[in-house]
């Protein structure tokens, strides 16, 4: 970051797509007055009066101009550089289930590989029978199966360990997306390969800069693991491990190696760097859990939200958000408006999926007066999204990793959010 | 993965009384159905990428390189990101020092304070370093960085030790009995409510804290720099 753009500069550029632009329209609500009269009724807009462009102007479709607006973030104090950092799905911008493909958080260790996908090779070596060496058209010759699965970075919230930090559900929660993948079963590449006897880890690496190493036990690898190349139909992107990355459903997503080109089977773990110095976390006694894959069940209401206030003041309004586990699927979620004391049952709309988002809303007639709003999601094995007190008694505060505490969101009677925390 | 492993087993199960030929062929769990798609990659090939690192010393390539030569490289490579000793400049990480500091207000998780074996460091550097420009020293030259990097955290205390693929396995790292296995299932067993309260749960609460009062200004921290996640 330069001297010239100072970090409160940078705070007010990334914000202000949210509340700072949201407390301008508060301060003159004449909201059916918005707009250009001229294009409203009874006069007929200028859109209707001249012709639109032509098919195939456009190629490859992007969303309206008028919302630029919708796009990853990143916040740059968080590390060294951009090739090894952390940009934000900006959940709140979204409905449903599934991310874009455009919109999809990144997280690079040594910047965006472009590969070549006739050059690149998937190469699986080690305790096997018979190692394989595939190009990506050899690879999609296999039998295929297509699954919608959240992938969840383990350090997602991890700068609220020790408190509200961060004014968005995009910095507070957005690391995490939600595609279909489309690809091969991790399991039939081992079983054409023939896993030995005493075949019991993986080494999975990655082909861009950083060549990301991490060890799988076959157990994760035979069960749910998919080599995917194809997002929500189309082909992986470029940032998200093109042309081929590893889906590991409801684990962190360090293991889910992007530019896969190897896997090696073993009888041990390796304890690479991401392993031991990264994705390890520190208890409060100085002893570190290591191998926690998992991804606990967790959920965050993403509208209203900080970079999305209620504009309409007080009325019928529409509390959306997320929930997923790294369990299995969710089964319930509750939404409290007081911090936490009471709580009503969320409805749930859309697909329930195994390890993918869960969509909730709940809906209600708000009086203007200030919220404390919180959402709490059970999973299938009974797990219950703890508080961030909860968590932290056990967990105390130098995790980084896995926090998935109950998110307390201030609505203001303006309509303005804020991240805080209640106790 | 206790299901895959009990539908391997109902598979075998299911194969063994219906078709004794199927069975073989499923029993071999690591058979199944041959699609001989691909090909066999050549020994020169697996050479090429194998370059994984194990804490018990498989994988290390032949070679050897001294504290002293890895310090020279150390400068010329690494140290404007790094610091001269290890000490990170900015937000680069630190590769040194944090002794004593895991449970602390601020840990500072360095390989000498934090990495539980000198094998990760071997193949991290190979893999990912120097930065930007990966896998283009020589394995001697990668044998002498690591040799640094240990001399640093005073790992190794003399300047002439010349680390080898024969003696890298046996280095003990200060922090190697500092990890558990995860043990969420039973120490957050309270997690697993069957019912969760929905009725005057807790007292009515207050805000003890704001995203706009702590801020994210790096200039406020205490170690002026806001909590990262790297």
């Amino acid at each position: 970051m330069s001297k010239m753009d100072s970090p409160r500069q940078s705070r007010r550029n990334f914000l202000a797509a949210g509340a700072g632009v949201a407390a301008s329209v508060l301060a003159k609500p004449a909201l059916a007055g918005a707009g250009n009269p001229a294009n409203q009724p009874p006069n007929v807009p200028e859109w209707t009066k001249a012709l639109g462009e032509g098919v195939a102007v456009r190629p490859y479709g992007k969303p309206s101009k008028f919302e630029k607006d919708v796009v990853r973030r990143d916040v740059e104090w968080l590390t060294a550089s951009r090739e090894s950092s952390v940009s934000f799905t900006p959940l709140h911008e979204l409905e449903g289930i599934i991310t874009p493909n455009g919109l999809c958080f990144e997280r690079h260790h040594g910047g965006i590989a472009e590969i070549d996908p006739a050059d690149h090779r998937l190469m699986i070596h080690g305790m096997v029978e018979r190692p394989l060496i595939l190009t990506l058209e050899e690879l999609k010759r296999y039998p295929r199966v297509n699954r919608i699965h959240f992938m969840e970075c383990a350090a997602n919230s991890g700068m609220e360990w020790r408190g509200a930090q961060l004014n968005g559900c995009q910095f507070t929660h957005g690391m995490i997306h939600c595609v279909q993948y489309t690809g091969v079963s991790l399991r039939t590449l081992l079983e054409e390969a023939g896993v030995k006897t005493n075949g019991k880890w993986l080494l999975v690496e990655g082909a861009d800069a950083a060549a990301m190493d991490r060890s799988l036990p076959i157990e994760k690898a035979l069960d749910d693991c998919i080599i995917a190349y194809k997002m929500n139909g189309e082909a992986l992107y470029p940032e998200q491990g093109y042309p081929m990355r590893l889906v590991v459903p409801g684990w962190q997503g360090n293991l889910w190696v992007k530019w896969l080109r190897r896997i090696k089977v073993g009888d041990q773990p390796w304890h690479t760097r991401e392993e031991t110095s990264k994705y390890t976390d520190l208890l409060p006694n100085g002893k570190a859990r290591r191998f926690t894959w998992s991804m606990d069940a967790k959920s965050v209401i993403t509208n209203p939200s900080p970079q999305a206030p209620i504009k309409h003041g007080k009325g019928f309004t529409i509390v959306s958000g997320l929930a997923w586990s790294g369990n299995g699927k969710v089964k319930r979620v509750d939404v409290s408006l007081d911090g936490g004391r009471n709580w009503w049952p969320a409805r749930i709309d859309g697909p329930v999926l195994d390890k993918a988002l869960t969509r909730f809303y709940y809906e209600f007639d708000w009086n203007g007066e200030p919220l404390l709003l919180q959402s709490r999601v059970q999973d299938e094995t009974g797990y219950v999204q703890p508080s961030k007190a909860e968590l932290r008694k056990i967990r105390g505060v130098n995790s980084i990793y896995h926090n998935n505490g109950i998110q307390t969101w201030h609505v203001q009677a303006n309509g303005e959010v804020e991240n805080v925390e209640v106790a | 993965m206790s299901k895959s492993l009990k539908f391997i087993a109902a598979a075998l199960l299911a194969c063994g009384l219906s078709a004794p030929a199927l069975a073989q062929q499923k029993a071999d769990a690591k058979g199944g159905p041959r699609y001989n798609i691909g090909r066999a990659p050549t020994a020169d090939e697996i050479r090429g990428w194998d370059i994984d690192v194990r804490p018990d010393g498989q994988g290390l390539p032949e070679g050897k390189g001294t504290v002293a030569q890895g310090e020279k490289l150390f400068m010329d490579n690494c140290s404007t990101c790094h610091g001269e000793f290890g000490e990170g400049n900015g937000r680069w990480p630190v590769l040194a020092g944090g002794k004593g500091s895991l449970t602390s207000d601020n840990p500072v998780k360095t390989v000498g304070s934090y990495w539980p074996y000198a094998s990760t460091v071997f193949d991290y550097v190979r893999h990912a370093m120097p930065y930007g420009n990966a896998e283009s020293f020589s394995v001697n030259e990668y044998y002498a960085l690591v040799a640094y990097v240990l001399y640093l955290n005073d790992v190794v205390a003399d300047q002439n030790f010349e680390l080898t693929n024969k003696n890298l396995a046996t280095i003990k790292m200060p922090n190697e009995q500092g990890f558990v296995m995860d043990d969420r299932a039973t120490s957050e067993k309270s997690f697993w409510q069957k019912d969760p309260c929905m009725k005057d749960c807790v007292a009515p609460v207050k805000i003890t804290g704001r995203a706009a009062v702590i801020d994210v200004t790096p200039e406020d921290g205490k170690d002026g720099k806001p909590r990262g996640v790297e």
